[in-house]
């Protein structure tokens, strides 16, 4: 008896630290799968385009081409376009999203309306794009539903002449299209989560519906309004099927930039601009999202890690 | 003790076909701590929220301290409330909140004897330690302790508090039931504190009051409500009860062989079910005895012992500990009542 | 609390300013759509829908890889988080890292870094487009990631785990017979928003060149707009529908919310 145990004990030490070792590595060949395909195209294609831009067509080290776009004013003022377009629909799909989803969550909690516009929301904001430029020339364009209907009233007024809906202000005012109910989607948990006790607790303290708002609701609700709407800038700042479908010429924003010059004849000078302009608007992205956590520190310290 | 701070008088309120309320009348005298009990569903929390003004009603009339206020918003009662749970503001420390009610218009006071004021309650309340931690640092007790200095911190005239301990653990309970009534005495706060735990609101309440339907059934003094119920339901809602049959004749009832006095309420004349605490049960070995032991349990300080009468009712019944040696399973015992009055209600 | 008139006549405000808004264009499309000519109506533009070889193709094209899609969302990527969760904790940042980077990665910018990787492809082994998938599959990780770890968090799966484990159950039947159905609901939305991102993708499939659904509806719209406005109208209403009937994808939400938040 004592002897088998003995012996128990002498073969697992023989097993011993290399068998241990191998069975905590084992766990780690479940992710291998997956990491293989994320690599492949993900993680690989972003590191090609980030080093890419800092290199000429044999490979070696140059600031040529981020120089040559940083000191381009055609597309530095593009950038700047994209920037604020992305901005401002940010900010407009932001406050309008958020409007909407208090009045949805104020409404019943598992009523008719609610889901709708749950599922509604899901579409939109998912599917922008092609549909999306078509929807809007089909209201704006030539032909279009608004654009007959002011025409044959007003035919001097600003819908008359669809010509905007193909430029900047078009691009800002489609772009709401998908920011509202990306908006709604993703700030509309938040606001679930204003728990009715608090309001109640600030009115039975003493608080009027103002007092509520400004010493309770608005600071609760900060973080998650500021994370949302960086995710809407982002959205924004990516966005390119709608802009692709719905203006034929010129590069308004710097995906069609991008676009243009990856497509066209020249070749390989305008890889390097493409990769240069990409990796200015990751560097964008980047400093948003550091910005957005410094931010975020500072309105959210009393938020659970 | 002396003048009536709130009046409730025949409120109602119906949520559909549901009436929450129906005519509740309820009178708070200056510093009493009444405690509202009732089973789930019953109004309590509806008769709450209305005198919060959290709550309108179909009818009736709220007063507090002579004035009718039936109409008055919320934010302008002056009752400091505490919910269940989760009703701290999350982005505000122990002291931001407790300083809450001071920061607004209606109460406003400077920043200094605001803190000092917050200090003060959270020194109260034993959490002078914690005033720099965010609600979600804290345990649920603790939370509960900051909601209760919160609503303190403006002087209430009414501190209304609901089911405030119920997402405790049962010892955390016991021992806040007995610091809020602590504080509420040295405060001196008329307070109307709602529960459905009998335990809790007999603990802790001057008066206690049971409400059944949206209407109240009772209201009396802990001893009384225990020992004088005027009703079935309030019998049997409040403490353990044995129903046991026995013959009504006049203000007497005679059970197991005792006449006993009859409770005002209770059924006149013929037979009736009489309520009897197990307390008032006494059990005692005797080989002739009719009745036997079924089981009996040693609870500590009591022993709890479950009887078959001959007529085959099983009751149940309390005696000392000291009786659990005695009486154990298959014992013949003999069963007589010891108790002034008993509640009996018809079949 | 009755909700006081102010607060009425400000929601009903809001929902009819933001309904008008949305609905315009998609009632615009209807209109649009069903016009023949200068003042005539018909419905030339909807049955012609099926009557577009390409379209029809390009259709079949995404839904085959929607189908992939989800093939590699619940048996690559599900497993991998959920074993990322269980065995590995401390492989969970990294992970969260790769699967939120879709996000700060514009579309237009991941085509430049892949069209390499595609042209390889397509030279050395397939020019289908169901090659695509690899990179969908990407792009669907941010979503799919929040909420299965929103549903792993809120079910204990490792008492749950712990339980099967010790029952006897084998790893793999662990992982798939007990850990995955419990988080279904998290699974059910990323599959939803899945397919609704795969139908309406256009930037990569058009510049790497292949014919999905998007990219034949820009086509046609070139052509003959009636016809792609019936179409997508057409498509809006599919998703649309599809999201109505299912029962979780209100959750997609809370699976978003926080994506930035650490
Ligand atoms: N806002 C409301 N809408 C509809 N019905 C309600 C509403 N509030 C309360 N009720 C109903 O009114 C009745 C009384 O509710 P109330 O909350 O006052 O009960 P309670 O005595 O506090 O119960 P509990 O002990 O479970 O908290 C219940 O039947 C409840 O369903
Ligand atoms: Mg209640």
């Amino acid at each position: 008896m004592s002897q088998l145990t003995q012996e128990a004990i002498t073969g697992s030490a023989a097993r011993g630290s290399g068998y241990r070792a191998w069975r905590r590595v084992t766990p780690y060949f479940g992710v291998l799968p997956f990491l293989t395909l994320a690599t492949l195209f993900l993680l690989w294609p972003t590191i090609s385009v980030m080093t890419g831009a800092f290199q000429d067509s044999k490979g070696h080290f140059t600031f040529t081409s981020v120089h040559d776009v940083w000191t381009s004013s055609t597309h530095l003022a593009i950038f700047k376009n994209t920037l604020l377009l992305s901005g401002e629909t940010a900010l407009i799909g932001a406050i309008l999203g958020a409007l909407l989803s208090y009045a949805v969550a104020t409404g019943k909690p598992d009523g008719i309306l609610r889901r709708i516009w749950v599922s509604a929301t899901g579409v939109l904001a998912q599917f922008g794009g092609v549909m999306l430029a078509f929807g809007f020339v089909a209201t704006f364009g030539f032909n279009g539903f608004i654009t007959t209907f002011v025409k044959s009233f007003a035919p001097h007024s600003f819908f008359a002449n669809p010509s905007w809906l193909y430029g900047i202000t078009g691009l800002a005012f489609v772009y709401c299209f998908f920011q509202i109910p990306l908006m709604f989607i993703v700030f509309l948990p938040a606001i679930d989560n204003l728990r009715p006790n608090w309001r109640e607790a600030s009115d039975s303290l003493g608080g009027s519906t103002w007092e509520y708002w400004r010493r309770v609701g608005i600071p609760v609700l900060t973080p998650s309004f500021l994370g949302s709407s960086l995710l809407l800038f982002a959205n924004a700042f990516s966005a390119y099927a709608t802009a692709a479908s719905l203006i034929s010429q010129g590069s308004i924003i710097t995906p069609l930039e991008i676009s243009g010059s990856l497509s066209s004849e020249t070749g390989l000078a305008n890889a390097a601009t493409a990769k240069a302009l990409s990796f200015g608007m990751v560097a964008v992205v980047v400093v948003v999202m550091a910005l957005y956590t410094l931010l975020r520190r500072k309105v959210s310290k009393w938020e659970k890690s | 003790m002396s003048s009536v701070a709130v009046q409730l008088n025949d409120i109602a309120k119906s949520f559909g076909p549901v009436k929450a309320l129906a005519g509740l009348t309820l009178e708070i005298k200056e510093g009493e701590l009444v405690a509202l009990l009732g089973p789930s569903g019953c109004g309590k929390t509806t008769a709450l929220r209305a005198l919060a003004g959290l709550q309108d009603l179909d009818r009736g009339q709220i007063l507090v301290g002579g004035k009718d206020i039936t109409f008055q918003a919320a934010n302008h009662r002056g009752m400091g409330m505490v919910f269940q749970a989760y009703s701290l503001f999350p982005h505000m420390s122990a002291q931001e909140n407790v300083e809450y009610g001071l920061k607004l218009k209606a109460h406003k006071v400077s920043a200094e004897d605001r803190r000092k004021k917050s200090s003060e309650l959270l020194e109260l309340v034993g959490l002078s330690t914690h005033a720099g931690h965010y609600p979600h640092q804290m345990s649920g007790g603790q939370q509960q302790r900051v909601a209760l200095a919160r609503a303190l911190a403006i002087e209430p005239k009414v501190l209304l508090l609901d089911e405030p301990l119920s997402a405790l653990d049962a010892k955390v309970r016991i021992q806040l039931r007995d610091e809020i009534r602590r504080i509420q005495l040295e405060v001196g706060t008329t307070t109307l504190f709602v529960t459905h735990d009998q335990e809790e609101a007999l603990g802790i309440a001057d008066r206690v009051g049971v409400m059944r339907d949206g209407v109240l059934q009772q209201i009396a003094v802990p001893q009384e409500l225990y020992d004088r119920p005027t009703s079935a339901f309030v019998a049997e809602f409040v403490g353990l009860t044995n129903p046991i049959r026995g013959t009504v004749s006049g203000s007497t009832v005679s059970i197991l062989g005792s006449q006993i006095a009859t409770l005002p309420g209770s059924v006149t004349s013929g037979e009736g079910t009489a309520l009897v605490r197990p307390e008032s049960i006494r059990v005692e070995a005797d080989p002739s005895g009719s009745a036997k032991v079924v089981t009996s349990s040693f609870l500590g300080s009591v022993c709890r012992s479950i009887v078959d009468l001959a007529d085959g009712t099983r009751i149940t019944a309390q005696s000392a500990s000291s009786q659990a040696s005695v009486l154990r399973a298959g014992t013949s015992v003999r069963v007589t009542l010891d108790t002034p009055a008993v509640f009996v209600k018809s079949l | 609390m009755k909700r006081s008139l102010g607060q009425r006549i400000w929601r009903w405000s809001i929902l009819l300013v933001v309904t008008s808004y949305l609905a315009l264009p998609i009632v615009a499309m209807l209109d649009f759509s069903t016009k023949v000519g200068r003042s005539k109506r018909g419905l030339y533009a909807w049955k012609a829908i099926f009557s577009q070889p390409e379209l029809v193709g390009g259709i079949v094209t995404s839904l085959e890889l929607a189908a992939i899609v989800i093939a590699l969302l619940l048996f690559l990527v599900v497993p991998t988080v959920v074993w990322v969760h269980l065995k590995l904790p401390r492989l969970r940042r990294p992970l969260e890292l790769i699967c939120l980077l879709p996000l700060a990665i514009p579309g237009i910018v991941l085509v430049v870094g892949v069209s390499k990787i595609y042209m390889w492809l397509s030279i050395h082994w397939t020019e289908s487009p169901l090659t695509l998938s690899a990179v969908y599959a990407m792009l669907i990780l941010p979503y799919t990631y929040r909420s299965l770890s929103a549903a792993l968090f809120a079910v204990d799966v490792h008492t749950l785990a712990e339980a099967a484990r010790t029952l006897g159950a084998s790893t793999s039947r662990t992982l798939f017979q007990i850990v995955i159905p419990t988080i279904k609901a998290g699974v059910m939305s990323a599959l939803v928003i899945s397919i609704a991102l795969v139908l309406g993708e256009y930037t990569i499939s058009s510049l790497l060149n292949y014919k999905t659904f998007q990219v034949e509806i820009n086509l046609i719209g070139q052509n003959d707009g009636t016809i792609a406005v019936a179409v997508s109208l057409a498509s809006l209403i599919f998703v649309l529908l599809l999201l109505l009937l299912m029962p979780t994808a209100k959750r997609h939400g809370k699976a978003l919310l926080d994506v930035d938040a650490e």
